[in-house]
């Protein structure tokens, strides 16, 4: 992990307000700052992925995503062989896609999630699902560890609201993230706590007006 | 085009659905479109990928094959083919303009100036274009299951009020609605369902299937 953190770690700029100049540390011979060391190590490998090419952070990203992966699968009521191989394809457009991972906009595991669901579907159907364009150029903007970390933070909080939900509370929306649930279903279920992730829509779209307003 | 200018949005419903694969293609296309068009949806979307970001790191871990990881390492370095990416073409979002294969639509008449171009149509629903004449009345019509109806260019108006270009109209059975074309320019729509239309005198309901509406 040394290794990748240490790549990884000098092109992230900080902007002039969020970032931290203070506690910085020495690491492997490069000024880190303490956000870039909190950003998690899942978000770190698929940086490197994508902007070095690093094979070993992604057997890494392999190790921590692949079993889950599985274990999605085989929830849905596929067999081990089927499940690995959606693991394979998942992972493999992993690698292959990762030049459109955003951390600004995208925790990895939001990102291999829908690139799961996707891939899954698509092979179950064999088509390929209607997909929204991609926002344009936005691959180009330097890694930016204030707002990767202000994302991992409402991920943090999302995810602290999900463990407060009652078991049969939880238990529906995550049938209906591993989409085990139609939109009719989802609809008349109640306690769904789509109100929980309103804060974190309302951030991530002042982030994607920011974008946007720096394209034009 | 002036994305603040979207007043009818996805129901988080919709999203959540899409956001785990769980939509027909036809609902899907529409989602994806409005998407496209969108950055309030564009960011409930991605609200919506990190809760389920959550729950795959929360999932039960299973237990891997000893080859699998080697297999993968050793396929990184081989070649791929891209998948194509469809831009926007025209007034056609990326994922509709993929849908039609990046060609002009063919338009086929459905009576009263009104065209249709159907994308495609099975027993999950269909999703097609339609071209309302500026100023033309659609007949009155309700629905048997859900109808998803974007604006790709003009506006229409009916009983529940007014959709600017990206706006999207959900009608489900309790909609009974006469949309109006506005009247600067034709109304274009892309429109899927997940049952057949009933017109109430656009066409007699037998021909319905011949026309696929």
């Amino acid at each position: 992990m040394a290794m990748i953190a240490q790549v990884l770690i000098s092109p992230l700029r900080h902007n002039k307000t969020g970032g931290s100049t203070v506690g910085q540390a020495q690491y492997g011979g490069r000024s880190v700052s303490e956000d870039d060391s909190k950003i998690s190590d899942q978000t770190k490998q698929l940086l490197a992925v994508r902007d070095q090419r690093d094979k070993v952070a992604f057997a890494a990203l392999f190790d921590y995503f692949a079993p889950r992966l599985k274990g999605v699968m085989m929830r849905s009521g596929c067999s081990s062989a089927q499940a690995e191989e959606v693991v394979q394809d998942v992972m493999l457009t992993v690698w292959r896609k990762a030049s459109q991972f955003d951390p600004h906009r995208a925790q990895a595991s939001a990102w291999i999630y829908q690139i799961g669901r996707n891939r899954h579907i698509d092979m179950l159907r064999k088509t390929n699902r209607p997909q929204p364009e991609e926002l344009e150029s936005m691959f180009e903007v330097e890694p930016d560890a204030t707002q990767i970390l202000a994302l991992q933070q409402e991920a943090g909080q999302l995810k602290a609201a999900i463990q407060t939900l009652s078991h049969d509370q939880r238990d529906v929306i995550e049938r209906a993230y591993l989409g085990e649930l139609s939109h009719q279903e989802i609809s008349t279920q109640t306690g769904l706590p789509l109100g929980t992730i309103k804060s974190r829509i309302r951030l991530g779209l002042e982030r994607l007006r920011h974008e946007l307003k720096g394209l034009r | 085009m002036n994305m603040s200018a979207i007043k009818h949005h996805i129901p988080d419903h919709l999203l959540a659905a899409y956001s785990a694969g769980n939509l027909s293609d036809a609902f899907a296309l529409v989602v994806a479109t409005h998407i496209s068009m969108c950055s309030d949806c564009r960011a409930s979307l991605e609200a919506h990928h990190m809760t389920g970001g959550i729950f795959l790191e929360d999932a039960p871990a299973q237990d891997i094959s000893a080859g699998l990881k080697g297999d993968i390492l050793a396929q990184l370095d081989n070649p791929f083919r891209p998948e194509p990416v469809h831009e926007r073409r025209g007034i056609y979002p990326g994922p509709l303009n993929a849908a039609l294969k990046a060609q002009d639509p063919i338009w086929k008449k459905l009576g009263m100036g009104v065209h249709q171009s159907i994308l495609s149509a099975d027993s999950e629903g269909s999703v097609r274009l339609l071209w309302i004449p500026a100023g033309q009345k659609v007949p009155d019509h309700g629905h048997n299951g859900l109808e998803l109806t974007l604006v790709l260019q003009g506006s229409f108006s009916d009983e529940t009020g007014f959709y600017g270009t990206g706006d999207l109209e959900i009608g489900d059975e309790d909609l009974e609605h006469t949309p109006t074309a506005g009247p600067d320019m034709p109304c274009i729509c892309l429109a899927a369902t997940d049952a057949p239309l009933r017109f109430k005198d656009f066409m007699p309901r037998l021909l319905q299937p011949l026309f696929r509406i």
